[in-house]
């Protein structure tokens, strides 16, 4: 059944853009797609639309269902609906799945038109500005001049930066969730051991396992196990699992858990293999090493946030040791340091990078409040 | 509304940025924004108080002074406020100094601990002042850093402070005396300083 606060029923629609696409790498798509949803209703002034950008394995389904027989909702369901930190209520609520997604947008996982064979590892490298130039195109087409609001957690926080340094006059308020200015050495360096974890996979087959219809689900796997480890926090994790252990069975089997967190571990890594694509998930993990908001203003963070106009929210989690709170901190003291307003809190927290996604209180509470104040 | 905020308020310019350090719920930051049309920014650690500002529309930043202030540029703000709670920082001497880089002004209100009642009440039982005003005992007090008129005038000097302006909030009977005898008949301190030029 629907509940009072869900959005309900929804369905992905399909924006086709045949113009000539040219990349920040300096490579051309002559032509690309777009998965969209929207939430609640566009008002004839057209000044209530909210950008939602979604993170690395993120896609268009942020809120609702398909069919009511669905197990889980959109993946930001807890905070979009009516009544919710995002009130579908109030706002014209656009979330797309990201060029180079695997998830329906044009990706390596689509056709290339030209050969009529999946693109695969041919697909070009896109960035973070790539997306932004993308959502620009989508916000063109959707008539809206300005949005009420960018929103995007992690990697989608960075767009949303990104919305807010280069296209002032189309951001009115800005909310950064767990983000940074650009990546460490620490993050890149695991961001790399995950696409080890694919290209090692003998189902690799250096990009075209969709030809010989194989999947790499196991360097996928990994990636992802890796991935996840470092979205958690240690405490959560020891609250969560601890020393757990899974009954054992009294054969020898290399491949059985001891640990309940083993298995928690393999379970996720199995789920997302089946779900994701491996050449979209290099294509995002770069993405996201190379983004830097202040590499266009001679690596200066202080004028990269000057030239924001938005108001801006910032909210880091104590336990994010992914993008911790002194990252964000620094997007907050950028701002300081150009007179721009900006909140930020920082949220307590066991859940570590993931909290974004979650419903804690204060949370909760801050976001919703934020947002109430976000003029339409 | 508290009688030191109404004083603060004849004190802010039309439309300046102000600083208020421990804004609480947001309340008297949202209260300038609508009389003197400031644009405001609070400073806070506490949760609720962040909500409860944030539904005012105030902006505020989640931040702890005793950590420093170090991240707020020289002269972003035309008055920096810290209402009421120079006695619970660890190092109130550093957040002066602060306050008077990032503010052109800064206003300090604090409870005046020279005032006949604490006076008495030391000077009679020999115990620390528990109040109406004051409900805390020495052991679990947050305020950790009582001074008096006096000291805080001593350490404006040493800081190289200049003090603009001063009021001195007393009970209605006393409120003749406080004017020559400020030290002794006055509750609570107001003072407008800024750094020396």
């Amino acid at each position: 059944m629907v509940h009072a606060g869900d959005v309900g029923l929804v369905t992905a629609a399909r924006e086709v853009f045949s113009e000539t696409l040219t990349l920040t790498s300096g490579r051309t798509l002559a032509g690309f797609e777009l998965i969209t949803e929207t939430y609640g209703r566009l008002n004839t002034q057209r000044s209530n639309a909210v950008l939602i950008c979604h993170a690395l394995s993120g896609n268009h389904h942020a809120a609702g269902r398909y069919d009511l027989s669905d197990p889980k909702p959109g993946w930001w369901d807890l905070h979009i609906g009516p009544g919710k930190a995002i009130d579908t209520n109030r706002f014209f609520v656009v979330s797309l799945n990201n060029l180079g997604g695997c998830d329906g947008s044009s990706g390596p996982n689509t056709m290339n038109s030209d050969t009529e064979l999946p693109w695969g590892p041919d697909f070009p490298q896109v960035s973070v500005s790539d997306w932004v130039t993308t959502q620009v195109m989508l916000a063109d087409r959707l008539g809206i001049d300005s949005w009420a609001a960018v929103i995007g957690g992690s990697l989608g926080g960075m767009q949303a930066l990104h919305w807010a340094v280069h296209y002032p006059e189309r951001v009115r308020n800005c909310v950064a969730l767990a983000a940074a200015p650009k990546l460490t050495a620490q993050n890149i360096a695991f961001n790399e051991i995950a696409r080890q974890a694919i290209l090692s996979d003998p189902d690799w087959l250096s990009g075209h396992y969709q030809r010989e219809t194989v999947t790499p689900t196991r360097g996928l796997s990994l990636a992802r196990m890796v991935g996840h480890l470092t979205y958690m926090s240690a405490d959560g994790m020891s609250d969560r699992f601890g020393r757990d252990t899974r009954t054992p069975s009294d054969t020898i089997d290399s491949e059985e858990t001891v640990f309940q967190v083993e298995s928690y571990l393999r379970y996720q890594g199995k789920q997302f293999s089946t779900r994701f694509d491996a050449n979209t998930y290099l294509l995002m993990t770069k993405a996201l090493d190379r983004f830097d908001i202040a590499a266009d203003f001679n690596d200066s963070l202080n004028d990269a946030m000057a030239v924001t106009t938005s108001r801006m929210l910032i909210i880091a989690f104590s336990s994010d040791w992914r993008f911790s709170p002194a990252r964000s901190q620094e997007l907050v003291d950028a701002l300081l340091a150009s007179g721009r307003p900006v909140s930020y809190a920082e949220i307590e927290t066991d859940a570590g990078h993931d909290a974004f996604l979650l419903d804690e209180p204060y949370y909760t509470g801050l976001f919703t409040a934020w947002m109430q104040q976000v003029v339409i | 509304m508290r009688y030191d905020l109404t004083q603060i308020e004849s004190w802010i310019p039309e439309g300046s940025r102000v600083l208020d350090l421990g804004c609480g719920d947001g309340a008297f930051l949202s209260r300038l924004q609508e009389t003197r049309r400031v644009q405001g920014m609070g400073l806070e650690l506490d949760p609720e108080n962040l909500i409860a500002a944030t539904q005012r529309g105030v902006d505020i930043v989640q931040q702890d002074m005793d950590q420093g202030l170090s991240n707020f540029p020289k002269s972003s703000f035309e008055i920096v406020v810290l209402a009421h709670a120079l006695q619970v920082l660890h190092r109130p001497d550093k957040v002066l100094q602060d306050m008077v880089r990032i503010g052109r002004e800064a206003i300090v209100t604090f409870p005046n601990f020279g005032h006949w009642r604490c006076r008495l009440h030391l000077g009679l039982t020999g115990r620390m002042p528990v109040s109406k005003d004051l409900p805390y005992h020495w052991y679990d007090t947050p305020n950790i850093h009582f001074c008096t008129v006096k000291d805080f005038e001593a350490l404006c000097a040493d800081l190289n402070i200049e003090i603009i302006d001063r009021d001195i909030v007393s009970g209605p009977t006393t409120a003749l005396f406080k004017q020559w005898l400020p030290n002794l008949f006055g509750s609570t301190a107001i003072f407008r300083i800024k750094a020396c030029d």
